[in-house]
């Protein structure tokens, strides 16, 4: 897994709320049984003026000038900032695989939906929930974020956030940990509670 | 203590805690097409080994054609599909993996074919790479969606890396009105409390209406809790869900039948468990339901009206109102009776089991779909539902109505498949998510349930059941 230590960017402010998986990588990519190449179909349906499909050249597609992603003020933004409840709908992971392949690595915003969120992790993004109130206030800021993990902060040229995230998570994206060779150090532990299991859910 | 059935569940899982985070022993993993290539090669490229083949059970259900099929894989005509299924089949003969293969008998989609084949049991830690694991709860097992990282570390480790989530109860009193279902009352409540409501919560639902409620109900409710935000919904295990299991072909038999009981029994929350949120609900105030917006929270009764974005005080709520309303092409103000539909969908995990389909049915019976109602779909759940519908004569009802009549499948909750919306169109769907795009690019989705469906297939319009 990629690491997550600081980042120093941009935001690049996506102004709504519920921003669905669906929207960030919609269906049809979702037919690819390979991990990478997500990004220039991230946002797909809001970024280009045309009907997207497998194996089009993105490049030739027509753009969405009104659309922020398509902005050039915002080309090497690795922070998106957002509303509420980012990343509600559906598991798939496709929707993490396209924000980091596009360049981002950080996402602020109010609140996050669960599979989500979990889902950044095991891909080096770091989901950071603000308030509200910050979170607005970063709205209207376009200057340069540096976010910290190891500190846990957020700073703007004029201000520092904190923001909360669990100790074991933090662990493993400061040092790029492979979650299953983590959890295989436990393999005994697992084989016995396995026998232990069996024996009592003999149906399982 | 007193423990909540989410705690217990979590309770007889747990391998081990550290920092806060709990590793739980999965018993049964799901496999679909779609979450699961990058998973089966991220295991290849590490060179591990699955951790124990019998704990998964794989069916192809998102990419498949409805349309006739007979010729298997190979009757997919596109290519980029073909081969997400092709892939499945050669993953799960590579792992020794129990596959339902396209065209078995009992192949559906799979939060259908779990709890009809008894894969899916009380009790249970069960996840799949599909938000829509949800479904599960039903059966009074611990059941969610995850990503593909999280469905190799399945396959991998037999466990899974959980935060334990909060407790919530809704429970609902009194009956549902006459073709008011379990659709309408997970419409209700994601009305209530938002799509983000459930977040970090597991949501239990109890009282009597859900006590009177069949199993399949209870799956369509836990079905959309995720659509409230909740990762995992659930319903105790009473009679009903003990007469369900009974008898399917993955059920235990003889003494471990009478063993699984006995433990089945106690899958309920103590009387004094502690919640940390707690709503009730009179089932007898809810009507039938529409979305009218981009997000299931949008929604109202079907004789209610599109809101104003001016009389929202919140204006991010107001913004995304405005941005539903600009989308799915309606005027704020907009009585949803008076709302024509171009499409139906009779289907998805959420709504094409066995009495979905008679429900729809019973409502369609003797009737002829409008004229501007370009498509009308009913695509059974899995094999097995279509052949019992087949049996009562429920196909030549729908045939004789207009509908037409399909191969189990995903097919147009998220049109994976070739069954889409087309830009413009509007379609009443028995489907869980009315998403910007779902159905097809420039598509308009509004969530409603079967006895709905088949009404508004027959008016042409958004419609209460005829009485």
């Amino acid at each position: 897994m990629k690491k997550f230590t600081s980042l120093s960017s941009i935001a690049m402010p996506l102004d709504r709320a519920n921003i669905d998986t669906d929207a960030i990588i919609p269906k049809q990519f979702l037919k690819s049984i390979k991990r990478s190449g997500f990004g220039p179909n991230l946002f797909d349906e809001w970024r280009y003026l045309d009907h997207g499909e497998v194996g089009m050249d993105n490049s030739i597609r027509p753009i969405n000038p009104d659309f922020v992603l398509n902005n050039p003020q915002y080309s090497s933004a690795q922070i998106l900032l957002t509303r509420r409840n980012f990343g509600c709908g559906s598991s798939r992971e496709h929707a993490p695989w396209a924000l980091e392949d596009f360049g981002f690595r950080a996402i602020i915003a109010p609140s996050f939906a669960d599979i989500f969120y979990n889902n950044c992790f095991k891909n080096g993004i770091l989901p950071i929930v603000l308030s509200h109130e910050i979170v607005d206030d970063l709205f209207k800021y376009s200057g340069n974020i540096v976010i910290n993990l190891e500190d846990q902060t957020v700073k703007t040229q004029n201000q520092i956030f904190n923001f909360d995230v669990d100790a074991e998570r933090k662990r493993r994206l400061l040092n790029g940990l492979d979650d299953i060779g983590l959890t295989l150090q436990y393999e005994n532990q697992i084989r016995s509670f396995e026998t232990e299991h069996f024996n009592k859910f003999p149906w399982l | 203590m007193a423990e909540t059935l989410y705690d217990k569940l979590m309770s007889a899982h747990i391998v081990r805690e550290q920092d806060g985070a709990t590793l739980i022993y999965i018993d049964r993993q799901l496999i679909h097409e779609v979450t699961s290539p990058q998973a089966f090669e991220g295991l290849t490229l590490s060179g591990r080994k699955l951790w124990r083949n019998k704990s998964n059970l794989a069916v192809p259900d998102h990419n498949v054609p409805t349309t006739e099929r007979s010729s298997g894989v190979s009757s997919i005509t596109d290519p980029v599909s073909r081969l997400q299924v092709e892939t499945l089949d050669k993953n799960c003969k590579t792992f020794d993996i129990n596959e339902i293969q396209m065209n078995d008998i009992r192949q559906g989609i799979v939060h259908v074919i779990g709890p009809e084949q008894g894969v899916t049991l009380p009790g249970m830690s069960i996840v799949c790479g599909d938000s829509h694991t949800t479904t599960h709860g039903a059966l009074g097992a611990l059941a969610f969606g995850i990503g593909t990282s999280e469905v190799e570390h399945v396959l991998a480790t037999g466990c899974l890396w959980q935060n334990k989530a909060k407790n919530m109860k809704i429970e609902v009193n009194g009956d549902l009105g006459d073709n008011i279902s379990a659709k309408d009352l997970a419409l209700y409540v994601i009305g209530k409390i938002g799509t983000a409501g459930g977040t970090g919560f597991a949501i239990e639902f109890c009282g009597t209406a859900i006590q009177s409620m069949s199993i399949e109900g209870r799956m369509t409710l836990c079905n959309m809790s995720i659509e409230a935000g909740a990762k995992v919904g659930i319903v105790a295990v009473d009679d009903k869900t003990v007469d369900y299991v009974k008898g399917r072909p993955f059920a235990p038999i003889d003494k471990n039948w009478d063993l699984a009981l006995e433990y089945w029994k106690t899958l309920h929350s103590d009387d004094d468990a502690h919640f940390d949120e707690s709503i009730v609900i009179d089932a007898s105030m809810i009507k039938p339901q529409v979305t009218w917006g981009t997000s299931p929270e949008m929604v109202v009764d079907i004789n209610g009206s599109t809101p104003d974005p001016e009389k929202e005080k919140d204006q991010v709520k107001a913004e995304s109102i405005r941005n539903a309303l600009k989308y799915i092409h309606l005027e704020p103000n907009t009585s949803l009776s008076s709302v024509a539909i171009d499409k139906v969908f009779i289907g998805s995990c959420t709504n094409s089991r066995i009495e979905d389909l008679r429900i729809a049915a019973s409502v369609a019976k003797g009737k002829k779909i409008a004229d501007n109602i370009k498509l009308a779909l009913v695509v059974p759940g899995s094999g097995l539902v279509k052949q019992q519908a087949e049996a009562e004569g429920l196909d030549e009802i729908f045939k004789d109505a207009g509908f037409e009549w399909r191969e189990p499948g995903c097919s147009m909750c998220l049109a994976m498949n070739a069954d889409k919306l087309e830009p413009g169109e509007r379609c009443a769907s028995t489907s869980n998510r009315n998403f910007e795009g779902r159905q097809g690019q420039g598509s308009f989705t509004h969530l409603v349930s079967p006895a709905i469906a088949a009404a508004s297939a027959i008016a042409g319009h958004f419609s209460e059941v005829d009485s």
